[in-house]
């Protein structure tokens, strides 16, 4: 019998080397596999063990996480919704957006620039600590824009322009992220609330959203193609008080229905600070769409952009024929563009013709105070020459001084700065605007804004009314005028 | 019966007084309980403090009784089986003070999301009882001949434990398979029960059909084949077990049974051919059941292919092995601790994938320590059938022994996908007094079995 025993202890013995190969496949071989699956999630229950590093502006926090005495353990703390658009929501079920999404590595102590500390924590058995971000945003400045957007709906975007460095980002109307960082069904029922909203209040309206129609704000752009195309600010076009666009029955008007002004002829200045629809629009028929496309493109126009969170590409449109490009020329038909766009236009001419790149990071801390991230002023195009950039800047000093942007002259300081009221189509409000930057000699902001909804007075609202204040204050927090 | 088996074992604990002779082997299995269980009580701290972060008292109501009838085992083997395995013992208290430990960790986890079905306590009472039942088999068990005296009761009590599930009234379905009775409140697994009574039976038969089965017989091809006489019995448990399948639908306890029975039989007789056609009749028989019902290939799918969304969403799917496997990767190599992990996430973790709570808690390298520790309990048993003197001891000692071994690469086998995931029970580990109490028993016979093994020659009465 023992020979078959002996058999019998053989088998025994393969039937536990197979579990002892089998749990090493699992539990070696294949567990990063199996970690790495979505729906294990272990390894995100694993992240809660972090304590994600905090959101700081001027050294303060803003967004931070304390301890919670649940499988979470630690809880998102957000300190005011005026920063909503840029620091996003953290939610354990419905994930992050904004810095909160962008910067995740970091704060949540995953980036490989943690390294050392990953290891550090390995071995102490103590999770990592996550990196705190301090952002470019000025307190004052946002205090500033987000009280003086008030109720209206729409974004306020204010940059640096040597630097680019973005001192301010409203979106309104905001959002409280703290009843979305609860740990039960609360989150949910606050982030269904938010979603069906058709105010939209998640869409940081700045940077993304559906985009808006920029009105005559793109006459900036049309006119700098036309300077870097050896137009001079003198040239002149008829000055009809009615136009008819080549090719079709319709006619175009100026905003006040009548001529631009007295004369026979028109120049490009004063069409700029008057803001008169039917010059711009000969002047893109006669430049052409691809002449204008390619300005467009330069100052940013199609293109990806992280700052860190994702910018929506702003659209010139293609493929055009004459009457779409005079139309397109003072910011109508298929024009659509984010507000930091419209900032980063303002910011370049006021950097005389370079663009610097648009940033919301300071710099990024590790839990041991050593500096993981401090991203540098970098240059991001040239859209034009210094010399152009000074005679667009000219006329657009002269559109606040003596035009129809003027609410938004400061006592004491020059101002640049151009107004825009987009039509919609029909009986839609119309989306008001104002882009421009202070000092003119020595700019240190250059601000966007919009107000959706013709700011609730429908098709009589226009720019210079109720955008053109709104960039006042935000200008006179930053140069304490 | 020649004399009382009382008037027998006094003699023996009488003799053991008068020459003073403790042997070896109990001071090492003392050492070695003592050793056990202050790695229990390690365990039961380790989770408290790191689930709840302090020692509260309620640590001695998952230790002491266990402890307490543990050393009151070792005492009574000392004066009734002083030649008993010491090794057995101690394997058994480690593996079942791990399985109360994590339990009691998936415990704490329920209390913290407000449950109120725990398992714990109810386990430490199913070990007690267990523990004092195999404490009655070593001291009404005289010897281990005594038992050859029941072949046929152990048949009938076996079959009827086995069956007893398919009683209208009596038996439960839980989880699709009907392998429970259940009165009111209180369920239990005839099945675990019956292996035992079946492996007397096995034995008992198989010690006095052996030369028949061996050497009679026609020859076709140069194959002996047996007698239907003989045959009868094996188409009989083949049968049964395909029953099960088929009626109590549990592919594991089917296998279980078969495998036992199949190991024996080769044991008796030596002959190969009784594994060869035995395993192609169940294999036939499976592949049969499986085309006809489909839980079965829905159980062979999840088990190929676990990951993929179509059984990983289907009622009754892979999911639970999916999130077993996620489990077992999270604990990696040295695993995240007792109390560490988030075992509570996979369905049914203290009892069927108790494993897999292991796994994640104490690491590849704690499974394979546990893993040892069968092996190491089963090749004790087979030991025992190595050394001992009589061929219906082997043949218990074997099959006793297989049956743990069996149960266990089933069970272990399915969580981590070597074979299909089937309803049988961890030994000693996972929550279910049934099992328990099984185990024990085996633990109790096998002591008993080995105490007579060392070849000393002894009084011994049939």
């Amino acid at each position: 019998m023992n020979r078959e025993l002996k058999r019998i202890s053989a088998v025994i013995m393969a039937m536990f080397a197979s579990l002892f190969v089998a749990s090493t496949l699992i539990q070696f071989g294949f567990a990063d596999t199996l970690n790495s699956d979505q729906r294990n999630v272990r390894t995100l229950y694993d992240s809660y063990k972090t304590k994600r590093g905090a959101v700081l502006v001027a050294g303060i926090p803003v967004v931070q996480s304390m301890p919670s005495a649940d499988q979470y353990h630690f809880r998102r703390y957000f300190s005011d919704p005026m920063y909503s658009a840029v620091t996003g929501f953290y939610s354990n079920y419905q994930g992050a957006t904004g810095i909160e999404q962008a910067m995740n590595s970091y704060l949540s102590g995953k980036n490989s620039s943690q390294f050392f500390e990953q290891v550090n924590a390995l071995l102490s058995g103590n999770p990592v600590s996550g990196a705190s971000v301090e952002l470019t945003i000025q307190p004052k400045i946002q205090r500033a824009a987000w009280d003086a957007l008030g109720k209206l709906k729409g974004a306020v975007v204010a940059i640096e322009p040597s630097t680019g460095k973005i001192l301010a980002m409203v979106s309104k109307p905001g959002f409280d992220p703290n009843p979305l960082a609860a740990h039960d069904s609360a989150a949910q029922t606050a982030y269904n609330k938010l979603i069906a909203s058709p105010d939209q209040p998640l869409i940081n309206r700045a940077i993304s959203g559906q985009l808006y129609a920029p009105g005559s704000v793109f006459k900036v752009i049309v006119a700098s193609a036309a300077i870097a195309n050896g137009y001079k600010p003198t040239d002149t076009f008829p000055n009809p008080a009615k136009f008819q666009l080549p090719g079709t029955k319709t006619f175009i008007y100026n905003s006040g229905e009548g001529k631009c002004g007295g004369a026979a002829r028109v120049s490009i200045a004063d069409a700029l600070r008057l803001s008169c629809n039917i010059p711009f629009a000969q002047l893109g028929i006669a430049l052409g769409q691809d002449k204008i496309r390619a300005q467009a493109e330069l100052f940013g126009f199609g293109k990806a952009l992280k700052i860190p969170l994702t910018v929506t590409p702003s659209i010139y449109p293609t493929n055009m024929d004459d009457s779409q490009t005079g139309l397109s020329a003072f910011g109508q038909f298929d024009d659509r563009v984010t507000p930091l766009q419209i900032a980063m236009v303002s910011a370049a001419i006021a950097n005389g013709g370079v663009m610097m790149k648009p940033n919301l990071v300071s710099f990024v801390q590790s839990s041991n105070l050593s500096i993981l991230d401090q991203p540098n002023a970098q240059v991001l195009a040239q859209p034009v020459s210094s010399d152009t950039a000074k005679l667009v800047k000219q006329m657009m000093i002269g559109a606040v001084q003596n035009g129809v942007s003027s609410n938004g002259q400061i006592p004491g300081v020059v101002v640049a700065g151009k107004t825009g009221t987009a039509q919609n189509g029909g009986s839609a409000p119309y989306t008001l605007w104002f882009t421009g930057f202070a000092p003119a000699n020595n700019p240190k902001v250059a601000v966007a804004v919009v107000i959706e909804d013709g700011g609730g007075m429908g098709q009589r609202g226009f720019g210079n009314l109720l955008a053109a204040p709104v960039a006042r204050k935000v200008m006179q927090a930053v140069l304490n005028k | 019966m020649a004399t009382k088996p009382g008037t027998q074992s006094l003699n023996t604990a009488a003799i053991g007084r008068i020459i003073r002779i403790v042997p070896r082997s109990r001071n090492v299995e003392a050492a070695l309980l003592i050793f056990a269980l202050g790695i229990n009580a390690y365990e039961l701290a380790q989770i408290q403090l790191s689930t709840i972060a302090i020692l509260r008292s309620d640590i001695w109501l998952y230790w002491l009784p266990v402890a307490l009838l543990s050393l009151a085992f070792h005492t009574l083997l000392r004066m009734r089986a002083s030649e008993a395995d010491p090794i057995l013992l101690p394997v058994a208290v480690v593996l079942n003070g791990l399985g109360i430990a994590e339990i009691y960790r998936l415990d704490l986890a329920r209390i913290a999301q407000h449950q109120t079905n725990l398992f714990a306590g109810k386990q430490v009472v199913w070990t007690c009882i267990a523990i004092a039942i195999a404490m009655l088999v070593v001291f009404f068990i005289p010897n281990h001949l005594f038992l050859r005296r029941y072949v046929y009761i152990a048949m009938v009590i076996g079959a009827a434990l086995l069956l007893s599930p398919l009683v209208p009234g009596l038996g439960k379905t839980i989880n699709g398979a009907r392998l429970w009775i259940g009165v009111g409140q209180f369920t239990f697994q005839p099945g675990e029960l019956a292996k035992i009574a079946l492996t007397i039976f096995f034995a008992g038969y198989l010690v006095t059909r052996r030369d028949s089965l061996a050497l009679v017989g026609r020859r076709i091809l140069g194959v002996r084949l047996p007698r239907a006489r003989e045959l009868g019995p094996i188409l009989l448990i083949w049968a049964a077990s395909l029953g099960i399948l088929v009626f109590q639908r549990d592919l594991g306890t089917s296998l279980l049974y078969f495998g036992l029975f199949i190991v024996m039989i080769y044991l008796a007789t030596g002959r190969a051919i009784y594994v060869v056609v035995g395993l192609g009749m169940f294999v036939t028989g499976a592949l049969v059941a499986g085309r006809l019902m489909s839980y079965v290939s829905g159980r062979i799918n999840a088990w190929l292919n676990p990951f993929d969304p179509v059984n990983y969403n289907a009622i009754g799917g892979s999911y639970q092995l999916a999130q077993g496997n996620f489990g077992l990767a999270h604990g990696s190599l040295l695993g995240a601790g007792l109390g560490g992990g988030l075992p509570q996430l996979v369905p049914l973790a203290e009892s069927d994938f108790i494993i897999s709570s292991l796994g994640e808690e104490l690491g590849l390298a704690g499974l394979f320590c546990i893993l040892v520790l069968y092996v190491l309990m089963v090749s004790r048993g087979i030991r025992i059938g190595f050394t001992h003197p009589d061929d219906f001891s082997k043949l218990l000692a074997t099959g006793l022994s297989f049956v743990v071994a069996l149960q266990t690469f089933i069970v272990i086998g399915g969580v981590t996908r070597v074979v299909p995931l089937t309803g049988l029970t961890t030994p000693f580990l996972a929550a279910g007094g049934s099992s328990l109490l099984a185990n024990w028993i085996i633990v109790g016979l096998l002591l008993r079995v080995s105490d007579s093994a060392g070849g000393a020659p002894r009084a011994v009465s049939i």
